[in-house]
């Protein structure tokens, strides 16, 4: 259980790090190491150096455009959790990460690493393409802009060029007087790797009814489900009505859009898309 | 080798490390810290626990060399045999230890908690407790002891 040898470079610059990167086809990003190095001390990994990116300046939240927020690559995941700003501009992203590991493997962890990595059952891929946010990524020909539900290509693969670097994640305002987010994931053990989990974020106008749903799962297949058109008939719902048909009709809904993956997945994710709405609604304050 | 200048429980500390080295091996066996304890050596158990800029990470998923530049709180800092941290007293007064291997990490992580959420219910506690394993006496002595913590605490 011990790293392989590597060598170990600490660049002070995006285009340093590209740099290095593009220079060994071997080389690997480190950003908080709670993935990569568990894969190095199984040897399953073995980079012949390791580029860290962590004095890039890569940790800023801060409004873009149209009401975006702009979160840093390397930004902690304990972070995410704990900033209050974080939990008003992007409720999802704040309930979810409260799932990704514990709280000693949050404070390494960062939102582009988890992103990079693209493990399967991750939390925070699925979060990002639920909610129809961008990464930025820097190569040695620039920088590019891919929405994040596009980055993951199957199991712990994305897009990325192995000499890009996500350097930010842009997450769209909030929409709508009223918004609800809930995420949920089964887990055979608390806080260990998911079986499945759906993430649920709904804009609402002042009455209580929905407008919009955002919505994607992880544990069919290799990259994050979106399900936010699969989950349309929340639209119209307002508060008051009776949630039971709806929610059923979303458990059949998310099943239909999981067709394909494991049964057992299958079944989890009609189940957790129908809690996660309801719990979705309940944070907005309407009763389902 | 690479030079790494970190901060070790308040004393500057230069050595060189092979940049594979874990922080929980140059504690262990450059420091001799040992009260740092080794368990899974890949994220999972916990007993490896220490404060990085005082926030629990896991020293078996740092490398030593980007710990550079960091101040790094192990066990042996927190208490005294004469003096117990009042979460070390609790372990020992509701039996939240037995062999001890995993204690080290369960003290810095209940540390932790307790700076963030003073009055923790048992379902917070066993929440808290997810990351960090014990395989001898279980959890419902440490979950007691931070239970009667939280409540000594409150106004």
């Amino acid at each position: 259980m011990k790293p392989p040898p590597l060598d170990y470079l600490r660049p002070a610059t995006v285009d340093e790090a590209i740099a290095a990167l593009a220079a060994d086809e071997d080389a690997k990003v480190l950003a908080g190491g709670q993935s990569l190095v568990p894969l190095l001390a199984l040897r399953l990994a073995r980079p012949s150096r390791l580029v860290d990116i962590c004095d890039l300046g890569l940790e800023g939240v801060g409004e873009g455009k149209e009401g975006s927020i702009r979160v840093g690559a390397g930004v902690r995941q304990r972070h995410l959790e704990l900033d209050p700003a974080i939990r008003t501009a992007v409720p999802l992203l704040a309930d979810a990460v409260g799932q990704v590991g514990y709280p000693s493997t949050r404070n390494r962890g960062t939102l582009g690493g988890s992103l990079a990595h693209a493990d399967p059952v991750a939390e925070l891929p699925v979060v990002a393409a639920a909610l129809g946010a961008v990464a930025v990524a820097a190569g040695p020909s620039g920088t590019r802009e891919i929405p994040c539900a596009e980055l993951s290509t199957g199991w712990f693969s994305t897009v990325l060029d192995p000499a890009e670097l996500l350097t930010e994640v842009r997450f769209p305002a909030v929409a709508g007087p009223r918004h609800g987010a809930a995420w949920r994931e089964w887990a055979p053990r608390a806080h260990d790797f998911a079986t499945a989990g759906v993430g649920v974020a709904l804009d609402l106008d002042a009455s209580g009814t929905c407008t919009a749903v955002h919505a994607a799962a992880c544990g069919i297949g290799g990259s994050p489900l979106v399900l936010s058109d699969a989950l349309g008939s929340v639209i119209g719902f307002a508060a008051g009505a009776d949630p039971t048909a709806l929610l059923r009709s979303v458990a059949t809904a998310a099943r239909e859009a999981a067709a394909g993956g494991e049964e057992d997945q299958v079944e989890l994710v009609g189940l957790l898309a129908a809690r996660a709405v309801a719990d979705a609604l309940a944070s907005a304050g309407v009763a389902a | 080798m690479t030079a790494v200048s970190l901060e070790v429980n308040g004393a500057a500390v230069d050595l060189d490390v092979d940049p594979r080295e874990t922080l929980l091996d140059v504690v262990r066996h450059r420091l001799g810290l040992t009260g740092t304890h080794g368990g899974c050596e890949q994220g999972a158990c916990g007993a490896c626990t220490v404060l990085l800029d005082g926030d629990p990470v896991r020293s078996c998923l740092l490398l030593a060399v980007a710990a550079g530049g960091h101040r790094v709180t192990t066990i042996e800092a927190v208490g005294d045999p004469g003096h117990l941290h009042p979460v070390q007293e609790a372990l020992s007064r509701y039996h939240g230890l037995q062999c001890g291997y995993c204690t080290p990490g369960m003290v810095l992580t209940v540390i932790d908690l307790l700076a963030h959420n003073p009055h923790p219910d048992e379902g917070q506690a066993r929440e808290a407790l997810a990351g960090n394993l014990c395989r001898c006496t279980g959890y419902a002595g440490l979950v007691e002891a931070i239970v009667a913590l939280g409540a000594a605490g409150r106004p």
